[in-house]
Parts: structure tokens; sequence; C-alpha cells
């Protein structure tokens, strides 16, 4: 099979897994994890320096920036103001333009506020950013997003960390068919199949955290849902069978004794 | 002695000390940071150039794990 590199930006991404970097154990843990799974991308978060330990790890002594692409992200936000302002740090501690955009509306649900959202990509493409934007499964606010210029669509299967899968096939087959530029499941990621579903249905790239941090062998997870990206994205460039209402048969009739 | 609020804590530190200073006596890589001062992010090359005052707000920021 020729290379079917994933392609954000001018980002080249070997795998089509991305993980996150949130709730493992340790940074030891982390790295381990996001070895095993192969990923190009990982995604992490901005917050205060601990000024009172000061022997405190550093995720980036674990994870190197310069092998790994960081993928900042605004989780915790609940608006433009402040999605704007933590991306605007994070690209000063590395330069990094290529983020990932997730404001959200309500704290239970961790559903995105698209309003705000819309707003944020809006100025953050003015600023030179590459954008990648959590949202809903909406596909009309989907297209709204490429068309003010979002990098990557990432619709939500089901709530962040609640591990309920791809809750609306139909609605994210609709925004793949709709878009020109990368989407990718962002969410609700449960266990492997949840995620060669989401490639199945073509999607272009599948956003892990909660289902492999909180795994009872997060490693293994790992690796397990790196063979589930690879098989769904090669069942979907293969392309599936018909379903059929009926039987048929799979051995020939002929020379039946 | 000044006082100064740095990550939402009070604290007193002798005057006449830079930012790149306080990025020290908090054992901090620069390269693995970055300073928001009084709401305005303050530029690497700055650190050493601006001296903390009475009252300023320091925000030190890093990457953590995160989804």
């Amino acid at each position: 099979m020729r290379k079917d590199n994933l392609k954000i930006d001018k980002f080249k991404l070997k795998s089509r897994l991305i993980v996150g970097t949130g709730k493992y154990k340790n940074f030891k843990e982390t790295a381990e994890a996001v070895k095993a799974s192969g990923a190009d991308m990982v995604t992490v978060a901005v917050r205060r320096v601990n000024i009172l330990d000061k022997k405190k790890p550093v995720l980036m002594d674990y994870l190197n920036p310069k092998k790994i692409i960081y993928l900042p992200n605004t989780a915790g936000c609940f608006n433009s103001v402040e999605a704007l302002r933590t991306l605007r740090l994070a690209r000063e501690i590395g330069g990094w333009k290529l983020v990932k955009l997730e404001v959200l509306a309500d704290k239970k649900t961790l559903y995105p506020n698209m309003v705000e959202t819309l707003k944020s990509t809006r100025t953050l493409v003015k600023e030179g950013f590459k954008v990648m934007v959590y949202c809903t499964d909406d596909p009309i606010l989907a297209k709204k997003l490429e068309d003010i210029g979002a990098s990557a669509i990432m619709p939500l299967g089901s709530p962040i960390g609640s591990g309920r899968g791809i809750k609306n096939k139909f609605n994210l087959s609709l925004i793949i068919k709709n878009s020109k530029v990368p989407v990718i499941v962002d969410a609700g990621i449960g266990t492997a199949s949840d995620a060669s579903i989401a490639m199945e249905l073509g999607c272009d790239g599948v956003l892990v955290n909660t289902a492999i941090a909180k795994a009872k062998n997060p490693i293994l997870m790992a690796h397990s849902m790196r063979n589930a990206v690879i098989a769904g994205r090669q069942s979907f460039l293969a392309g599936r069978i018909k379903i059929q209402e009926f039987a048929s048969a799979s051995s020939p009739k002929k020379g039946l004794i | 002695m000044a006082k100064i609020q740095l990550n939402g804590k009070k604290i007193k530190i002798h005057t006449n000390l830079t930012i790149k200073d306080l990025v020290k006596k908090y054992n901090l890589k620069e390269n693995k940071i970055a300073i928001e001062l009084n709401g305005v992010i303050l530029p690497r090359h700055r650190f050493n150039k601006r001296k903390l005052k009475n009252n300023d707000k320091v925000e030190i920021v890093q990457f953590i794990g995160g989804g």
C-alpha cells in the first residue's frame, strides 16, 4: 500500500491516531503509552507551574517536542477570552501554531459551546494559528468551521471521557462527506472497536485519551488502539461489502456431494 | 522587598529582581515556560530586562498532560 499519511495543514502524520496525555498515573506511563500507540501527535494542556514544588517533573522531559508533535489544547476554557489567552501562551512556549481549540459549554456534559468556538476560531485564524476544532456533530456547524478556516474538524463521538463511542454515525458520515479538511473524532471513544468504527466511516483520524489512560493496562490498550485505527482505515480503503437481507453462501454449490 | 502575585499566590521578593531571576529562583527552564506579566505576554528576550515591581501579577505556565 502506498503511503497513507494524514495531512493536517503542513504536518504529515504517519499515524492516524492522536493521543491525549491526561489522566495517566505518571509521566513515565504517559510516555510508554504514547510510544505504544505509535502516535505522531499528542495533545497537551497549558497550566500554571507549581511554584511550591521545585522538583515536580515536567512533561517535556518525558515527551520530547522535537520528536513528537505537541498539540496544545484549551481544555477547561469556557469562553473565547480564556481559550485565546491559553493558546497565545502555548504559542509563546514553543512557537506552536497548530492548536486544538476546545471551548466548553457545560461542566456536566463538557459539550462544546459552538457560539464561542466559532468566535475563537475566527480570531485564531486571523492571528495565524492553524486550528483543529473540537465541535458538536452538527454537519452545518462543521462546514461553517471549515469555511472560516479551521485546519481540521473534530466532532465528538459522545461526551469527553464517557466511553460511549460514536452515538450518531449518520451525522458523522454527513460531516465526512461534506468536509475538505480532515475530520477527526475527538471524544467518546471507549474501546478499540469504537476507533475502528470511526475510521470505517471514513474519518481521517481519531483522538483518544481516557480510553487508553484509564484502561486496566494502558500500554496494551494503546497498542490495541493503534491496531484498531489501522484496521478501520484499511477496511475503509478496501471498501466493505453491501449489507444483504438474506444469506449468501460462501462455498460453491457445484461439486456438492 | 516588593510584594508580587505569582500564579495566584502573594509572595515577597527582593527589589531589583528581574523576571529571569525569578525563573531561576523557581528552578524553571526558560524554553519550557511562558510568562504573562500583568495580563500581557512577556517575550523571552525581555526576561532579563524587566525588573519586578510592587503589585506585579505574574503567571508562569507550562505544558502538562491533557486530552
